[in-house]
């Protein structure tokens, strides 16, 4: 179908545009328009920010094995009303993803839900234990876009050197969470003051440190690529700017949390609250805002993470970590934009979950160009909506922002050139 | 805005509804609470220990967590007041059998039950189930009896009754709590107790291993040598070391701690001369205290027990007398 979008406010931040245009979009892609073009169907997007569709880097869907916490159906739909459409989903299912069979089924069921784009990143090592590495060349050619632990330590450091020799062989990335397997495993928040008047046991940042230290002499080494997920600290953050500067190819990103809260948002044992990595300081805080400002940080993630009643309502300690951020993502980028950062904030938010993240998982998306893959999102950056359990598609209800009332709302979503998603008027 | 970021222990009037932690409380109703101990502190010794204060009233023990000693001042506590008693050891029973907690909550205030007194291995579960009840306008308090390294409040309260029974007044006094602070909850009740009531000097003694970081932000001195930190303190709180502790990445051993930490009467002679010595008890002697301590003059580990009757009078009769 010949779409027209017509004067909505385009930012493409790949090829520099904040200007406000037209956007044709035949047979899913974006083409150039042109006298010939015509419109079966036109949108009016005036007062609406047209951007190339979310990338979300990080996204659990849940399935195989997890479907009482959400199913590919509920969390992709959630992805639409959220504008994402190319997501990243880590491989702690059940079972995990390492064989090519699993990985194929879970492609297959994307393709039949037909929603957002699924990219499975594949086990680094099988069962996530560790130990063996997965077969990395065929979990490839069944559609894996890297290889991940998940939440998973690696304990022998061996492993991991040779997960990075043999990655580096067929040119795949590997996308780690630094975490020490020892130091901080089994604390639930910070280890700071709160921590210690709570009486949580804490995560230090060193977890986070150590492992970096771990992780860039193994890619000296080894010069693989390497993507470090959701850097929660100002010293982590430190670590990885000075390793761009010395050329490590390494990139990363941050959940779009962490942009926001930290350890004092637990309140009173909020378990909404309970994130992994843990919320930080304030101080933690500001340098992820500032390192997303200054390129340190190459894309924002919703770390969406789907947990039910029965494992949220617990005792801090006991409930499950993790929120629900799909649909969350986009407003709390545009958040982040908004609080004082200047003119080019915006562009460089939507420039975090678009061509940055897309980039880091080698995705045909991202863009606007002529010739791209047509997925597009239209929103009104200054409309609000609230943050409530019956406004989420998702099935996880479960965040730290229930209650609040954010800006920026997803009106239509494309995916290859098709309406999936238009916002039903609100009554 | 965050919707719960209200106290959970105080209702709408500012009035303890659930006692979950001494933080935050206003040295007023802490001292209303002593008040009322004080009260309590002579039916014991009548002919008839009983006030009628709570007849009819049902105070279930809800422990998640073994304890003996807490449970049954408790319990005995509630018989005072002429309550009603269940006791529940519930690791035992339903939360095996795969009934979330907050279920077995919902059923157990169905039975009409007045008063939840709470015991759980994880800091701020009483929280949860406080939460959960205000939520569903339920008019049953909450006793927090210890919540992992958290909070043990009606401890800490009993130790400034023993302390404000022997010094009086907090405001000149040097405080100093020696041994595992980083797992205990009744060294945060204490601290918090302690520096609301206007203790000028509390001090934390412990190895770098044993002290939680922090520790400044809450008002403490910290000491890693007890003989600099006993120096002319006036009271000093003694901690139990857990027995998993004693030997392993923390502690190399219990004979080495007893050596660096224990309270010894050559120890004791740095403070004060009219120095109290505390223990929440169970004690562990040679651990983490010489018995000619334990068993001596300066020791008032046993009015405590005694005291501690009195001021869980005192917090359940209050609460009881609050509404939602």
């Amino acid at each position: 179908m010949n779409i027209h979008i017509k004067n909505g406010r385009v930012i493409d931040p790949a090829n520099g545009i904040d200007a406000v245009q037209d956007l044709f979009i035949a047979d899913g892609k974006i083409v150039a328009g042109g006298a010939d073009f015509t419109a079966q169907h036109s949108i009016d997007a005036n007062g609406l920010v047209v951007a190339p569709g979310l990338v979300d880097l990080s996204a659990r869907l849940r399935e195989p094995g997890y479907e009482f916490k959400a199913t590919l159906e509920s969390e992709l739909q959630a992805a639409l009303q959220g504008g994402v459409t190319s997501l990243v989903c880590p491989p702690d299912t059940d079972p995990v993803l390492d064989e090519p069979g699993l990985v194929e089924m879970l492609k297959h069921r994307a393709r039949i839900v037909d929603q957002a784009n699924v990219h499975p990143l594949g086990a680094l090592t099988v069962g996530l234990k560790g130990k063996a590495l997965t077969e990395m060349a065929e979990l490839t050619e069944a559609g894996c876009v890297g290889f991940a632990q998940a939440e998973e330590p690696i304990l022998d450091t061996t492993v991991l050197l040779r997960a990075l020799q043999y990655a580096k062989t067929f040119g795949f990335t590997v996308w780690l969470r630094p975490q020490d397997p020892h130091i901080g495993r089994g604390g639930v928040a910070h280890s700071g003051p709160l921590a210690s008047r709570l009486g949580l046991s804490g995560v230090p940042v060193m977890s986070e440190t150590i492992a970096l230290h771990t992780i860039f002499e193994l890619v000296r080494a080894t010069g693989a690529r390497v993507h470090l997920c959701r850097i929660s600290s100002a010293a982590g953050l430190d670590l990885i700017r000075a390793a761009k500067k010395e050329g490590l190819p390494v990139t990363c990103d941050v959940g779009v949390h962490h942009l926001h809260l930290t350890d004092a948002d637990i309140g009173f044992f909020d378990s909404n609250a309970r994130l992994t990595p843990p919320l930080r300081s304030s101080r933690d805080r500001d340098a992820i805002c500032a390192a997303v400002l200054d390129d340190t940080v190459d894309a924002i993630c919703s770390d969406h993470t789907p947990v039910d009643d029965d494992e949220k309502l617990l005792p801090f300690g006991e409930a499950s970590p993790g929120a629900t951020g799909l649909e969350l993502l986009l407003s709390l980028s545009l958040k982040w934009a908004q609080e004082g950062r200047g003119a080019g904030a915006l562009t460089q938010a939507i420039a975090k979950l678009t061509h940055g993240a897309a980039r880091i998982a080698g995705l045909d998306a991202g863009t606007l160009s002529v010739g791209a893959a047509a997925d597009v999102v239209l929103f009104d950056p200054d409309a609000r909506w609230m943050v409530e359990g019956r406004a989420l598609a998702s099935q996880g209800k479960h965040t730290p922002f229930l209650g609040y009332e954010l800006a920026g709302q997803v009106m239509t979503t494309i995916v290859r050139g098709r309406v999936a998603y238009s916002r039903k008027p609100s009554n | 805005m965050p919707i719960l970021n209200n106290n959970p222990q105080l209702n709408k009037n500012g009035e303890l509804q659930h006692l979950l932690t001494i933080e935050g409380l206003k040295k007023a109703h802490i001292d209303h609470i002593l008040d009322t101990a004080s009260s309590f502190v002579g039916i014991s010794d009548r002919e008839v220990k009983k006030v009628p204060l709570m007849r009819g009233k049902s105070v279930f023990n809800l422990f998640f967590e073994n304890s003996t000693r807490t449970r049954t001042t408790f319990e005995i506590a509630s018989k005072r007041l002429s309550a009603d008693v269940i006791n529940l050891n519930i690791q035992a029973s339903s939360t095996t059998k795969g009934e979330s907690l907050l279920d077995t909550i919902d059923n157990l205030a169905a039975m009409h039950a007045d008063m939840f007194v709470v015991r759980h291995a994880q800091s701020g579960a009483p929280y949860m189930i406080a939460q959960h009840l205000n939520r569903t306008r339920s008019d049953v308090h909450v006793v927090n009896a210890g919540d992992g390294r958290h909070a043990h409040p009606t401890q800490g309260l009993l130790d400034m009754y023993t302390i404000r029974h022997y010094k009086k007044d907090f405001t000149n006094l040097r405080v100093a709590i020696v041994g595992d602070i980083l797992h205990s909850r009744v060294a945060r009740s204490d601290i918090h107790a302690l520096t609301t009531l206007g203790v000028p000097e509390v001090r934390a003694i412990g190895p770098h291993t044993l002290l939680p970081g922090g520790l400044d932000q809450m008002g403490v001195r910290t000491f890693t040598n007890i003989d600099e930190g006993l120096k002319d303190v006036d009271v000093i709180i003694m901690l139990r070391l857990q027995n998993e502790r004693m030997s392993g990445a923390l502690l190399p051993s219990a004979q080495e701690y007893f050596k660096s930490y224990g309270l010894t009467p050559e120890r004791l002679a740095l403070a004060k001369p009219d120095a109290i010595v505390m223990h929440p008890g169970p004690m562990n002697r040679g651990v983490e205290i010489d018995s000619a301590v334990a068993d001596g003059s300066q020791a008032v580990i046993l009015p405590q027990v005694t005291f501690g009757i009195a001021v869980r009078m005192a917090v359940m009769s209050i609460l009881a007398g609050t509404h939602a």
